[in-house]
Formats: structure tokens, sequence, C-alpha cells
């Protein structure tokens, strides 16, 4: 079990706000000391480029900078370093894949497959790809529990699906897609398809191994796993990133150029055009060293317990009042997206503001989801490893004076 | 101090002029895409002035207060004063502090009705 009041003391947001609930870490988490340290120590004690200086502080950024992806390289189980891109977040992992290879390989004709339950960083891209090529784009539904059709992947996917695109973990349902048992069922369809992962809201919490998962990308954001913010990850195959085309052209990214032609690195730095984001990357080295510490499968079935006592604690209070939508905990992460009365969620949110509580609402970059479900915009509370019964508790106070003010 | 003061939590439990006029002589909706509300205004008009004003649609208390109390301001006034009618009009109607996401929702009826009367 984790000692939450131990692991609050090592955020520094709850000495300068001590009555903060925060329960929004699925849009970003907060940031321990450790990361903050590391990333600010990058700008104070040795704050030079990487990979050209000549010189002992550029040296040591460049260790600090190729260290991180070794620990990300680790922290997924990647068979090679080389196959790990940084990038600014999950949206630009699926940018760089649309545009590197989906232009590349899509014809007229050929289909897309991806899910209902898509954020839009994994739908638009696909879309947009889908009308300008004139492919098809296919959507595997869920059911009313918020539980993916993926029983019957042959409906969606055909010998002619040359992409699934597909979220490990739903950001408004908290729904955790089988998705080793997706991918061996979609090979078996079609064994040339090319499976990419979000696992935006799955690296905060699930051992992520892509080996195991066999598919073919995956792609995170640092900021959502208690890392800097303009950070994230793209993890592919070596095999494909070697064929595909660079998706910036500049500096960092060559080996030699001349008046008509360039000749290019190999991955990653094929992918890593200018300057990156030196300072996030080696403060997400942090966050992952400071997860590794904690364990994930400890703030697993933190957040399992956490989510369990919430759903629980919130439909026994409220009962027909409040409609949690997504599958029963078991199935899913510490997410409880809500609609509660008529309150607006507008309201709701701004009301527990009042008591400190800090959530999200809207429909969560999930338009397409919240539309399915017939849903107007929802109230979202998510947990994470420094949040505790407590806060569940406090959550039940806040809808009450939202109730009072409201009713 | 909380904006949810007693006028703008009367003009959302019982909002002034709520529904929608027949044949209506200036109409417009406005969209909140941040949480898809809707707020639908319809008119009559007299040669250059509003007779009767209308709203529906679903919105938060801030958006709802800020219709029921437009649509009362609104009532009566020449249709080139309101065409002048502002952000800080609005706030004043109010009468409320509000960040920036929630001056989103109180100006949406303001949006509306400058669509109507354009
Ligand atoms: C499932 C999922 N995918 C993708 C993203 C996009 O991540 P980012 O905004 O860091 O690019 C998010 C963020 O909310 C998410 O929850």
């Amino acid at each position: 079990m984790l000692d939450v009041k131990k692991i609050k003391a090592d955020f520094p947001i709850f000495k300068t706000h001590p009555e903060l609930i925060y329960l929004d870490s699925t849009s970003t988490s907060l940031k321990p000391q450790s990361v903050i340290h590391k990333t600010m120590s990058y700008y104070r004690d040795y704050s030079a480029n990487i990979h050209r200086g000549i010189y002992k502080i550029s040296d040591h950024a460049t260790e600090e900078f190729e260290g991180t992806r070794n620990l990300v390289a680790e922290f997924i189980n990647a068979p090679s370093p080389a196959e790990i891109i940084f990038t600014r977040g999950t949206t630009e992992s699926m940018n760089l894949i649309v545009y590197a290879l989906g232009r590349q390989i899509i014809e007229q004709g050929d289909e897309i497959v991806t899910t209902i339950m898509e954020h839009h960083s994994n739908f638009v891209p696909w879309q947009q790809l889908a009308i300008e090529k004139k492919a098809t784009l296919k959507i595997i539904d869920i059911d009313e529990s918020g539980i993916l059709d993926s029983n019957n992947l042959d409906k969606y996917i055909s010998k002619k699906t040359k992409i699934l695109a597909i979220t490990y973990i739903s950001n408004v349902l908290g729904t955790i897609n089988p998705i080793k048992e997706i991918i061996i069922n979609a090979r078996k369809i079609n064994p040339n398809i090319i499976v990419i992962v979000d696992a935006a809201q799955a690296s905060p919490h699930h051992k992520l191994d892509v080996q195991d998962l066999d598919c073919d990308f995956l792609a995170f954001s640092g900021h959502k796993m208690l890392g800097p913010t303009g950070i994230g990850i793209l993890w592919g195959r070596q095999k494909l990133l070697d064929q595909m085309k660079p998706f910036n052209y500049g500096g960092d990214m060559v080996e030699e150029v001349y008046i008509d032609k360039t000749i290019f690195h190999p991955s990653p730095s094929k992918f890593e055009a200018g300057t990156p984001h030196i300072a996030g990357v080696i403060g997400m080295g942090a966050a992952i060293e400071y997860l590794n510490r904690i364990g994930l499968d400890n703030i697993a079935s933190h957040e399992n317990r956490l989510i369990k006592i919430a759903l629980n604690r919130l439909n026994e209070e409220f009962g027909e009042e409040i409609n949690i939508l997504g599958p029963d905990f078991d199935q899913k992460v510490a997410i409880a997206t809500f609609t509660f009365n008529d309150c607006h969620p507008h309201d709701l949110a701004q009301l527990l503001d009042e008591e400190g509580i800090a959530v999200r609402i809207g429909f969560h970059c999930a338009m397409p989801l919240h539309t399915r479900l017939k849903a107007h915009a929802t109230t979202r509370a998510s947990f994470y490893l420094y949040n505790d019964e407590a806060d569940v508790e406090n959550l039940i106070e806040g809808l009450k004076h939202a109730r009072r003010v409201l009713a | 101090m909380s904006i949810y003061s007693e006028i703008i939590l009367h003009h959302y439990k019982h909002p002034s002029n709520y529904g929608s006029l027949e044949h209506p002589d200036l109409k417009a909706t406005a969209v909140n895409t941040v949480c898809g509300d809707k707020v639908a205004i319809t008119i009559k008009k007299k040669h250059d002035k509003i007779v009767d004003i209308k709203f529906e649609g679903s919105g938060c208390a801030i958006s709802i207060a800020s219709a029921s109390l437009l649509s009362e301001k609104a009532k009566g006034m020449k249709i080139v004063d309101l065409q002048k009618l502002d952000r800080a009009d609005i706030v004043k109607l109010l009468g409320i502090e509000l960040s920036a996401s929630r001056l989103k929702c109180a100006l949406l009826p303001l949006e509306a009705l400058k669509k109507a009367v354009l």
C-alpha cells in the first residue's frame, strides 16, 4: 500500500496550496520535487546544447539526454533505445506517424481503423488522412457500459486495413482495453496490419511492454506521468522507422548536406530535427526514476482500490442523482466521469473549486465518444498516487455543496 | 467570494423570457464549443425597437442568468443601441467577477443576440 502522506510530501505544490484537492491528473499530473530539481538543474548547472559541444557541460547534457532515452527504452521494454523518439507529446507522436508513414502508405480505398473512445489526437489525424487519401475510416464501437466491441473485430478489420490506431485506456471512461488480445486477433485477420497504440493514459499507471504487446508504435506524454510538459515519446519498430521519411527537416538530423541532396541520420536522430526540449527530456528521466522507485504495480493497485471506494461511495451517497460513465472498477483506471442531477458541469466545477477541488469538465477531447453516449458535457474526477480516500470524501462533500447551491 | 450570488441563482432558477416566439422577426443561436451549450434567441420588433424577446437552450447558471438579465434589458431597447452592448455591459448586469473561461458562458447570450440583430 502506498503511503500517500509521504508521497504528498514529495510534491511541492501541496506546500504552496496545502488545501488543494487535485482530481485532474488525467489531464496532467502534478510534479514531484525530484523532477522539478532535475529540470532546473539542467538550466542552472549545464545548460549547453547536446550532441555538438566538445566541452564538459555539453557532454554532461548529452549524457543526461541520451541516458533518458535508455531509461525510456527500459521503461517500455523496447528492443533498442534507437527506437525511442522524443516528441512534444502524444499528439505530435501521432501526427509524426501520419506524416512520415501514413501519407506514404495510405491509398484510395484503403482502410484505417480506430475506435469511438479515442482522444481527438488519435482520431482527427487519421480522419483527416482518410479524407485526403479517399481512404475509409472505420470505427470500433463500444457497448452501453463503455466496453470496446473487441469480440467482433472482423466487423471492422479486413485485409484492406492498413492501420489500426487504438487507445490503451480511455481518458473519459477509464476503460482498460484488452490491447494485447486485440492485437493478436487483428494480426490473425490481417498479418500486415500496422498497430499504433495511444498509451497516454496507460504510461502513468501501467507497466508497458512493447514486445509483449506486439504493437508497431506506441505513444505517450511526459506530463501525464509526473514529467514536464512539452515532452512526449514515440516508440516505433526499427524496421518501420527505417522505412519512414523524416517529419521535420533541419539541423542535427543530417549526416551530409550537398547542394542537391542530403543524407539523413538513422532513427532516432532522423526524427529529431533542431534543438530538442533538453530540460524536458532530462526531467522526464527523473519522472521515470520516481515511478520506478514507487513501482507501477503499487500505483496501479493503489488506484484500483481508490476507484473501487470512489464508485461505491458516490453511488451510495447519490444513487440516481449521479450517472458515472464507463465500466466497473475492475475494468478501469481511477477515472470517474459523471453527470450529476441537472447540474451543469461548468457550475459543478466552479462550485467544487470553491471548496478547493480541481476537476475537469467538457468533452475531454473526445467529442465522438460523448456524441455516441448521447452525453452533454461531463465532469471528470481522476485519482493518482497522491490521492486517497479523504479526497473521495471531499469530492462527495463538494457535490453536496453544489447540490445545495443549485437546487 | 462565490459567483453564485442571489441574483444569479434567482435568474438561473426562474429565468425571465424563457421559451421561443412564434413567427419571430429575428432569430439566432450561439454555441459554446467548450461544453456544447446552446442559446437560441427569438425576437419580435416594431419599427426599430425590440417589443418581445425570448431565449431558450441548455446552459450553466451563468449563461442562463446572463440570458435572462439580458432579455429583460433588451425588451424595449432600440436595435441600434442593442448593437452597442458589449462585455462590460454584461459584467455590469451580472454584478460578479468572472474568470476568462466563465466570461465565455456569460457572453454567449449576447453573442446570439448580436447575431440576431446584425
Ligand atoms: C488518451 C489520450 N491520448 C492523447 C492525449 C494527448 O496528449 P498530449 O496533449 O500530451 O499530446 C491525451 C491527453 O489528454 C489522452 O488522454
